[in-house]
């Protein structure tokens, strides 16, 4: 009986209406791959002709906090994962728990990287003509705009995903989803596997090459 | 016959030597198009009237175009489109590769106003004089924001772009005062930024040349620009050579071939250099104005890396200075031939 | 069209349009046909100031030094002439007022695959115009639709609130491609098999794949140049290292087909008006379907042609321009389809006939100018003139507008019940016809004699042309309004009309005129394509 209530009266089953929203879904992260895809033409095109500002900058930036910001993304994941599995199999408190790790994490994420920001503006590490810091080649500046711009729009991304993130604990806790249905909490964790994944792009990009 | 059409579709006086093969492409593209549009539009009309309704539900066959028909209707329109391309192709192909013997104009387009200096003097403010019949090349850049370099008569228009050297070339054909344009916006006055260029009988030119060289025409060609933007030598040559005092570029390299710390500057421009990762490169314009502004880009085999990039502290007319003097270096007066004319468009993907 | 005895009564159920009087009934609706209808009237308010700005301007062109407003005010107006024509006009009408409308009744759904979405992506076209246009307010810019760095990014006007108008348009634009492209994937009726779909609902497929795939870039261009322009961060600045070119790639990978965006859904309307009227079915669908197809991906390869004197390479230059060919060729097999279809049908000759005639002979010739500056060697000479305008308005308005005409008149029986003056309507078409040409010819001389676009004062010798534009613009302007008003007089006093008065066999004309709120009594189930004349008697379902 709940199943008829979540069907929308514009829908011919239930199952019509989540493959729906899955393509719907689906349809909207390639907009956002497309979205950062730009970004990464950019800062191809400007490596190549910066070749070496691109790689002294990639070495002051903090490797550690790099790679703790990437294994927290990539466990994230993983608990949202396991947050959808457990839902699907009727455990909603653990569910809920597992969800409430990945915002956690989510957060912590921001934290770490916000901290990173802070050493990098500290010195002097700032975008385009406001670069003060030690690389003294041409293109030094343009690293960090583009650094400074994937990095920033990616965690308003992530802080898009936290919002999204802390509705769907609570409809899980309340006990919405099982095994009939999932659509949303699925959906929420395929956004948040595409935050992961451009930060996986990202972090070499900017990181260790 | 290519006149009266000339004067029909309003196009200027044909005064440069591509613009007539430009011109002859444009009659038979356009001509086509007018022809093809109106037959399109005078069959629909005319299937109107003539397979109009006369019921109100009145059946119609079921008709589907046979696929010979349909392959027509590619194959044709698609055969034109492609040989327009490649007469119009060629044409840009020419139009975008100067000769090797063409004559040098550097020309600086800032709002609102476009300044012209010759190699070894003069420059000067909206007028730019050239001979008939000689290739003249334009190196072209922006002070400021993308202006557009527009010569209607001689069918050429070229942006110029702040922070690097775009080229474009021409034959002049006609001697007459021909109009320039800004066709890229630029800000408030762009409609007003114009200039023109006077096309001189070759003998003309060359004594108006000489007259130049004597300092005493310089007054004339100026009708409006502040004094402040003429550089204070009328010989980008000698501009260069105290800038490369000034600006320490002597400290590291030497101007009569002795061995220094970086390469010397005798006899360099056109020199096929070989870098440090064993690739050769020939030393034109453009590489000459990047090692300026990134030196660690193509670094010369052999010399150690401590230039300092001059981004930011050399302007587009100082590197332009700089080029000219190193370009003057020659051991001997003839100069050595180079491997080939390297004129390419100066960078950009 | 005849008119029954019986239509004098009010229906005897109520439609979309009665269901539901109260204005919160309207404003927090799901029903597409609502969403559509509300999307018409701003869009329609949208070309109706867009058309305010180019009066204005060709009145300041009527003399060499400029007239009427100043400069700035000029350099503005054009500015904004063209962001309010290109986002809040050409490129969501007829997806997002006919688009709405039609598809769900072509497919037999009962509405779009997300509602509550769709009356988001109207929400958010509205924040975003009212973004564009409250900049006017601080003074509007001038940077051109175009913004080009480094003058986007250095010149003081108002970039900003206008670039972050743009961008929430384009929000709404990439809403309503997943819309689209959802509802037509997983809603049609069943035996609506693809190739069957009729070809309104083809060309917003295609529109839709390149909203979804183009918009994204161009919203990350407008924040590179918004941010750049507020922090001076020098992407694109050459002082800093930046790339103006680089700018202009990335806009212009959106921009260009964005104007397949505009002219892909216009194709489609045309596709109907042409078998509705002349009764007759396609002469080639599939043609059709895979030109639709072939323009939507091929026309992302093309963006380089808008660069031939920017400064690109040569090879690049090649490359783009053989690309453009390409596209043109696509076109050419929907011309020849349409006028095959037209060959021994059963015409209707009227309205919206009428602008289809208009369009075809508009979209040849402005295709074809299209085609002409791929050449590359003539785009020298012409880029940036007045024959570039002459040429994007023939194909944008010659073309997409008088397809939009078509649209509003084909299916404002529909929409309303209710008819509108034909005679009236076949004046206007004429007016705006002889209008239209009257306005941009002289434009594409004005580009073969060397004015640039943009241009506040121009040579004096060219002020004939520009006085020949301005009355063209002005006979044009005179066309609108009548049009304007017979078709708000005809919301309340147009004759009623039975649900099928053009006796089409589109599969939209065989719900109720206006539909119902839930558009059917029972769901369709299809057994044939549409624009089918050859049964002795029109299926029922």
């Amino acid at each position: 009986m709940a199943g008829d209530a979540r069907l929308a009266h514009h829908f011919s089953s239930l199952s019509v209406q989540a493959h729906a929203a899955r393509l719907g879904m689906w349809l909207f992260l390639g907009t956002e791959v497309l979205l950062f895809g730009g970004l990464f033409v950019g800062y191809a095109m400007y490596r190549t002709v910066y070749r070496a500002a691109f790689v002294a900058c990639s070495h002051h930036l903090d490797r550690a906090l790099g790679t703790v910001d990437t294994l927290v993304l990539i466990t994230s994941s993983f608990t949202m994962a396991l947050g959808l599995h457990l839902a699907r199999g009727g455990r909603a408190r653990q569910a809920t728990a597992a969800l409430g790790a990945t915002l956690a994490l989510g957060l912590a994420f921001l934290a770490v990287h916000g901290h990173e920001y802070a050493g990098d503006i500290a010195a002097g590490a700032l975008p385009g003509r406001l670069y003060r810091a030690g690389v003294e080649l041409p293109g030094a500046g343009i690293f960090y705009t583009l650094y400074y711009f994937m990095t920033g729009l990616h965690s308003l991304h992530v802080v898009f995903g936290l919002v999204l993130l802390g509705w769907l604990t609570r409809r899980t806790a309340r006990g919405d989803f099982g095994a009939g249905w999932d659509t949303p909490l699925e959906l929420g964790g395929l956004y948040w596997h595409l935050i992961d994944l451009v930060w996986i792009f990202l972090y070499p990009l900017l990181y260790l090459i | 016959m290519n006149e009266l059409l000339r004067r029909i579709l309003f196009l200027p006086p044909q005064a440069s030597a591509a613009s007539v093969g430009i011109d002859h492409l444009h009659f038979f593209v356009i001509l086509t198009t007018i022809l093809v549009s109106s037959v399109a539009g005078v069959v629909a009309v005319y299937f109107m009237a003539r397979y109009r309704r006369r019921r109100r539900d009145q059946p119609t066959p079921h008709l589907e175009a046979p696929r010979w028909l349909e392959a027509t209707f590619v194959i044709v329109p698609l055969s034109f489109f492609l040989l327009w391309f490649r007469i119009g192709f060629g044409q840009f192909v020419e139009m975008t590769s100067p000769p090797a013997d063409a004559m040098d104009v550097y020309v600086t387009g800032k709002q609102w106003m476009w300044k012209f200096a010759y190699p070894d003097g003069p420059s000067g403010l909206e007028v730019l004089r050239v001979p008939e019949g000689r290739p003249v090349r334009l190196l072209l850049t922006s002070r400021d924001v993308i202006h557009g370099f527009f010569v209607p008569a001689f069918r050429l228009k070229q942006d110029a772009l702040p922070g690097r050297y775009t080229q474009t070339w021409f034959v002049a054909t006609k001697p007459g005062t021909y109009p320039v344009y800004c066709s890229q916006y630029c800000g408030t006055s762009h409609s007003r930024m114009r200039a023109a260029i006077e096309v001189m009988a070759a003998g003309d030119f060359d004594r108006w040349r000489e007259e130049e060289k004597r300092g005493r025409a310089l007054q004339r060609d100026t009708a409006l620009g502040a004094a402040d933007d003429q550089p204070r030598a009328s010989d980008m040559v000698a501009l260069g050579r105290r800038l490369a005092e000034s600006e320490g570029c002597l400290k590291c390299h030497s101007v009569d071939g002795s061995p220094h710390i970086g390469p010397t500057w005798l006899d360099l421009y056109r020199r096929t250099t070989t870098l440090a990762d064993g690739t050769t490169v020939l030393a034109d314009e453009a590489y000459l104005t990047e090692s300026m502004m990134d030196p660690r880009a193509k670094q010369v085999r052999g010399f150690p890396l401590t230039m300092p990039s001059y981004a930011g502290k050399l302007g587009a007319p100082e590197t332009a200075a700089l080029v000219e003097y190193i370009k003057s270096l020659r051991a001997s007066v003839v100069p050595a031939p180079a491997g080939g004319p390297v004129y390419e468009q100066t960078g950009g993907p | 069209m005849s008119k029954p005895a019986d239509l004098d009564r009010e229906p005897a159920r109520a439609s979309y349009l009665t269901d539901g009087t109260t204005v919160r009934s309207w404003l927090d609706t799901r029903d597409h046909k609502r969403v559509g209808l509300m999307f018409l009237v701003a869009v329609l308010g949208a070309l109706f100031l867009g058309g305010m700005f180019a009066m204005v301007l060709r009145l300041s062109l009527l003399t060499p030094e400029g007239s009427f407003v100043g400069p700035t005010a000029y350099n503005r107006l054009f500015t904004l002439h063209g962001i309010v024509m290109i986002f809040l006009f050409l490129v969501p009408a007829i997806p997002s007022a006919f688009g709405n409308f039609m598809v769900p009744l072509m497919i037999g759904a009962r509405d779009v695959a997300f509602p509550r979405l769709n009356l988001l992506g109207l929400y958010l076209y509205l924040i975003g115009a009212v973004l564009v246009l409250g900049a006017m307010i601080e003074g509007g810019t001038d940077t051109g639709w175009t913004f080009y760095a480094p003058y986007s990014t250095s010149t003081p006007s108002a970039v900003v609130p206008v670039l972050l108008g743009i961008f929430v348009v384009g929000c709404s634009s990439i809403v309503s491609g997943i819309n689209f492209i959802v509802t037509i994937h997983t809603m049609r009726a069943p035996g609506l098999t693809w190739m069957r779909l009729p070809l309104f609902v083809w060309s917003i497929y295609g529109a839709s794949i390149i909203q979804v795939i183009a918009t994204p870039v161009l919203g990350l261009t407008v924040l590179l140049v918004a941010v750049d322009h507020a922090f001076h961060v020098g992407l694109f600045d050459p002082a800093v290292g930046g790339d103006p070119l680089l700018m202009q790639h990335l806009f212009w990978f959106y921009s260009h087909p964005a104007v397949y965006i505009t002219i892909l859904p216009a194709m489609g309307v045309v596709s109907e008006v042409v078998s509705g009227l002349s009764r007759k079915n396609s002469f080639g669908y599939k043609p059709i379907v895979y030109s639709t197809l072939g323009i939507a991906f091929v026309g992302f390869f093309t963006w380089g042609h808008h660069l031939f004197v920017s400064g690109q390479s040569t090879f690049d230059a090649g490359f783009f321009g053989v690309a453009s060919m390409l596209v043109g060729v696509f076109t050419a097999i929907k011309v020849f389809t349409w006028i095959g279809t037209m060959y021994r049908g059963a015409i209707a000759f009227t309205t919206p006939y009428a602008y289809v005639c208009g369009f075809i002979f508009f979209l040849v010739f402005g295709g074809m100018t299209g085609i002409a500056l791929a050449t590359v060697s003539l785009d020298a000479h012409w880029h940036d003139t007045y024959f570039i305008v002459a040429h994007f308005h023939f194909v944008m308005v010659g073309a997409a507008l008088m397809a939009f005409l078509a649209a509003l008149h084909y299916w404002f029986p529909k929409m309303f019940g209710r008819a509108y003056p034909e005679g009236w309507g076949l004046v206007s078409t004429v007016l705006i016809i002889l209008g239209f040409n009257a306005t941009f010819i002289p434009q594409f001389l004005l580009g073969n004699a060397g004015m640039p676009r943009r241009y506040y004062s121009y040579p004096a010798e060219l002020q004939a042309l520009n006085v020949a534009s301005t009355a063209g613009a002005t006979l044009l302007g005179i066309g609108f309004l009548i049009i304007f008003v017979y078709l708000v007089v005809s919301l309340r006093h147009g004759e009623r009309v039975p649900q099928n008065p053009w006796e089409s066999r589109g599969f939209e004309w065989y719900t109720a005129s206006p539909p119902l709120k839930e558009n059917f009594e029972h769901l369709p189930t299809f057994s044939h394509a549409p624009h089918d004349y050859q049964e002795g008697h029109p299926h029922g379902r």
